[in-house]
């Protein structure tokens, strides 16, 4: 059918346009249900955000690809309009109104939390990748540096030649973190004080995950979305540092 | 101008993360080190530079807030990309690296958060 053609090639020519109407409807139902059905209790953008991993899993059972929802032709505008560079600028927008004030009094504690962060994260990895029958340093490295982040995995896994199916399980385990703080964070911030400049920034840098933070702080209190991001930001940098360096050679001490 | 604002805030970013992947290099690694987050310093600290200065006028700042306000859509564009098959691919041993890791960075948020108090 002609007609059907020419809505296909027309979305698909404006697929940043069409992905407006996408994410616009995703948050409208999202928004509406939250009113509705648990009286705003949970937050709008935290059932948007779910529904996004939903769609996103739909579409990669669809297609088979690795981009959600945004591999199927006519939403692949949703590629672009989620991708790192459009969240980049976003996320440095947020920082506009940030008072230098704040940024300073808890900068030392957004430094310690980076580092707690980062090395916390690996040796929970390289832990359960002992637990589950890995012996050589490299894997046990490289599945502690997914547990990071799923960009430190990878960059560590090729760094020191691990097994393919290691750096994909190592991509695996950053990907369930980065999806498991996008959800959770919401629902544990109140138990956890996440409600104050200072204690986001040392959530960010405790997660370090960018797209954990940036979406869990948004289904969280939007006001805390720059805090966490400054220092979420350095984290991926710091583990890519640390992890096929300094913690690997200390990973090879205990496993030969 | 809308524009000067919407200017500002590409010149931040592009000049943070230019700078991020230089600190990445001089340290010896093929990896960006808090561009994005130089990037905030920056427009946060230009920002209000150039409000003492010469006035950054209501529309320009328009062109921040509205990057600012598309955020929350721009989160749920990149959930719904996320290659969620490939983390559930990785079965249980990533659910249990990545699932601790999650909860024992919780428990240490109010801890960490006393320190220097």
């Amino acid at each position: 059918m002609e007609f059907f053609e020419i809505l296909e090639s027309v979305f698909v020519k404006n697929g940043l346009i069409t992905s407006f109407i996408f994410v616009g409807f995703i948050v409208w139902i999202s928004y509406f249900f939250s009113n509705r059905f648990t009286k705003g209790r949970l937050h709008g953008s935290a059932i948007a955000i779910m529904l996004g991993l939903l769609l996103a899993y739909v579409g990669g059972s669809i297609t088979g690809g690795k981009n959600g929802i945004a591999d199927i032709t006519i939403l692949s505008g949703v590629g672009l309009l989620g991708g790192a560079m459009f969240r980049d600028f976003a996320i440095v927008a947020t920082a506009y109104g940030v008072k230098l004030e704040e940024l300073k009094e808890a900068g030392a504690a957004g430094v310690l939390s980076l580092l707690i962060g980062v090395i916390l994260s690996f040796v929970v990895g390289a832990i359960t990748a002992v637990a589950f029958g890995y012996t050589d340093a490299v894997s046990i490295t490289t599945i502690g540096a997914g547990a990071v982040t799923y960009i430190v995995g990878p960059v560590t896994g090729s760094a020191l030649n691990a097994d393919s199916d290691v750096i994909a399980l190592s991509v695996a385990a950053g990907l369930i973190k980065s999806m498991l703080v996008m959800i959770s964070t919401p629902f544990v911030a109140k138990s956890i004080g996440l409600d104050n400049p200072r204690s986001a920034m040392i959530f960010g840098g405790l997660m370090g995950t960018t797209s954990g933070v940036a979406a869990g702080l948004a289904a969280t209190d939007p006001k805390l979305v720059p805090y966490g991001a400054m220092t979420a930001t350095f984290y991926t940098g710091l583990g890519c540092l640390l992890a096929p360096s300094v913690l690997f050679l200390i990973t090879r001490v205990f496993f030969a | 101008m809308v524009i000067y604002g919407v200017a500002l805030l590409a010149f931040c970013m592009l000049l943070g993360v230019i700078l991020g992947e230089l600190l990445g290099r001089l340290i010896g690694i093929e990896a960006n080190i808090g561009g994005i987050g130089i990037a905030m310093l920056l427009l946060v600290l230009l920002s209000g530079y150039l409000k003492q200065s010469f006035r950054l006028g209501d529309l320009s700042e328009q062109g921040i807030h509205f990057w600012s306000a598309v955020y929350i859509p721009i989160v749920v564009a990149m959930a719904a990309k996320q290659n969620v098959i490939a983390a559930l691919d990785g079965g249980f041993i990533a659910l249990v690296a990545g699932g601790l890791s999650v909860i024992l960075s919780f428990l240490l948020v109010p801890l960490i958060s006393k320190v220097g108090r």
